[in-house]
């Protein structure tokens, strides 16, 4: 396994990108910022699975590829089938050894967006991750299906108005809560699962690289702002990302070996969550004096999650 | 302030950024392909691609580094090297592969590939910064020589 170095930023940015400009993901997108980070992050070969969704149609648009290693365009749902497919084939051919190079490392990725991850693939990354495959999940969480024109997910967080569940005169946006993607995948007896987001950039690599290096189906979750459908300026994808994890909507943790939860970003004085939406036209209605509560009850379910992770974290259960 | 000429095409290998999208390679329609097309990204040996810098890459033309979204532009980003720190930051967070460095140095932008997004201004941490944004037709050397002054801290 070859990593390569993060000790700092000026070394990381020694390697030579494997993911090309010219996609038509939008300005300031942060899909290909974690993709980026992924790639950079190791120099072995690696084979690669996108669902459909933003990444997927926007880094293929015939006739070109922007990407410089093997990569499947499947299904909506099935990245996850598709690569690890690969991955048992990689095996039985090393074994016989009629591979191009058989000593050549090899890492099998796949990447879905929420829509895929959360709902409609849902079934079959569960069964890639039950048969005990050697592959890295990615689920590039930007809480709505936003390849279509931001329809609600199971991870968009309540109070966020999207295109199907509107916020108006009756509606204050979604009711029902994210699921939490992380603590199933765990489930799954997972050797590896973690939420890191792409401001925290060295909690980032480092994380894909554990998740790359441990043999076994790994998990994570990635916080992906999306200007368009949170609505807000390309510009401030990364102070989008650092409000998250400030105000704690999007604490940065590991799991290892299902039991092992460490945080791996602890804000000193954590931002009120208020802070975070205000920031995002998506849910502008709730500072209305009515929706109130809604902040509220949001920011109770924050700490609430908060501290069920610090106390997971100390007793290591 | 001393600045000097930006070379455009800094480190770019002859193939980049020659297509429009759309447009593309004058190859048959998405309808006429067969199903189950694999398109290569490099010709000949595509091995060991990652310890390959862009300029020694054999890039085909089905690789979307030869093709164009400067289009896409309102403005641009223009790159000052005379403050530039090389910490990185536009680099690692730039969200299209267009900020060039090569040997931990921040060298320039790639113009084919930048769509303008501003994000790696945000991020630069230098006083003034090293990226600010003008119009994508304004010159590079009038750009440079209109650049701030450094900004005082504000009292709090
Ligand atoms: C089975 C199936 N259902 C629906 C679609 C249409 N579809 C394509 S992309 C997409 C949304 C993707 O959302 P998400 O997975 O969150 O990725 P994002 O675009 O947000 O990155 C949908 C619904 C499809 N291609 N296949
Ligand atoms: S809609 Fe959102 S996720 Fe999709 S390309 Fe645009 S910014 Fe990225
Ligand atoms: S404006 Fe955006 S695309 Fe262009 S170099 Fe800066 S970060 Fe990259
Ligand atoms: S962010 Fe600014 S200071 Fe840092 S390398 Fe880029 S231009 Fe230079
Ligand atoms: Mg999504």
């Amino acid at each position: 396994m070859a990593i390569t170095s993060i000790k700092n930023l000026k070394e990381f940015s020694t390697n030579n990108d494997r993911f090309e400009g010219a996609h038509t993901l939008c300005p300031g997108c942060a899909h290909s910022m974690i993709v980026r980070e992924l790639m950079n992050c190791t120099d072995d070969n690696l084979v690669i699975a996108s669902n459909t969704g933003c990444l997927e149609v926007s880094t293929a648009v015939y006739p070109f590829t922007s990407w410089d290693t093997s990569w499947i365009h499947i299904g909506f749902e099935n990245a996850a089938t598709a690569v690890t497919a690969a991955q048992v084939m990689h095996k039985v051919r090393k074994k016989k050894g009629n591979l191009k190079d058989n000593d050549a490392p090899v890492k099998f990725v796949a990447f879905g967006g929420d829509g895929s991850t959360f709902d409609i693939g849902f079934q079959w990354l569960s069964g890639a991750m039950e048969r005990q495959h050697d592959f890295t999940y990615i689920c590039l969480d930007n809480e709505n299906y936003a390849n279509t024109g931001g329809q609600r997910s199971s991870a968009t967080p309540v109070g966020a108005t999207t295109s199907t569940s509107v916020a108006g005169t009756h509606s204050y946006g979604k009711k029902e809560k994210k699921k939490d993607i992380v603590a199933i995948m765990a489930a799954h007896g997972s050797p590896y699962v973690a939420q890191l987001a792409p401001n925290k950039w060295k909690s980032m690599a480092k994380g894909f690289q554990k998740a790359l290096e441990t043999e076994g189906p790994c998990f994570i979750n990635t916080v992906s702002p999306c200007c368009t459908e949170w609505k807000f300026d390309p510009k401030d994808t990364v102070g989008l990302a650092d409000l998250a994890t400030d105000s704690l909507m999007f604490p940065i943790y590991e799991i290892v070996n299902g039991h092992e939860l460490n945080i791996l970003y602890r804000p000193k004085n954590p931002i009120p969550v208020e802070e975070y939406m205000a920031a995002q036209g998506r849910y502008k209605h709730l500072f209305k004096p009515e929706y109130r509560h809604i902040i509220d009850q949001v920011q109770a379910d924050v700490d609430k999650t908060w501290e069920m992770l610090q106390r997971r974290e100390e007793a290591r259960i | 302030m001393s600045v000097e000429s930006q070379d455009l095409n800094l480190c770019a290998n002859d193939k980049r950024g020659k297509h429009q999208l759309g447009a593309g390679a004058g190859l048959v329609g998405w309808d006429e392909v067969t199903q189950g097309i694999v398109l290569t990204s490099f010709d000949g040996d595509a091995s060991d691609i990652a310890h390959k810098k862009a300029e020694e890459r054999n890039y085909s033309e089905f690789n979307s580094y030869t093709a164009s979204v400067a289009s896409w532009r309102v403005q641009k980003p223009v790159f000052n090297r005379d403050i530039c720190i090389d910490c990185q930051n536009c680099w690692v967070w730039c969200p299209d592969t267009s900020i060039i460095s090569r040997d931990k140095q921040m060298l320039g932008i790639d113009y084919d590939h930048c769509k303008g997004c501003e994000v790696c201004v945000e991020v630069c941490p230098t006083n003034p910064k090293s990226l600010l944004m003008f119009n994508e037709h304004a010159d590079l050397d009038e750009s440079l020589a209109a650049w701030p002054e450094k900004k005082k801290k504000e009292k709090k």
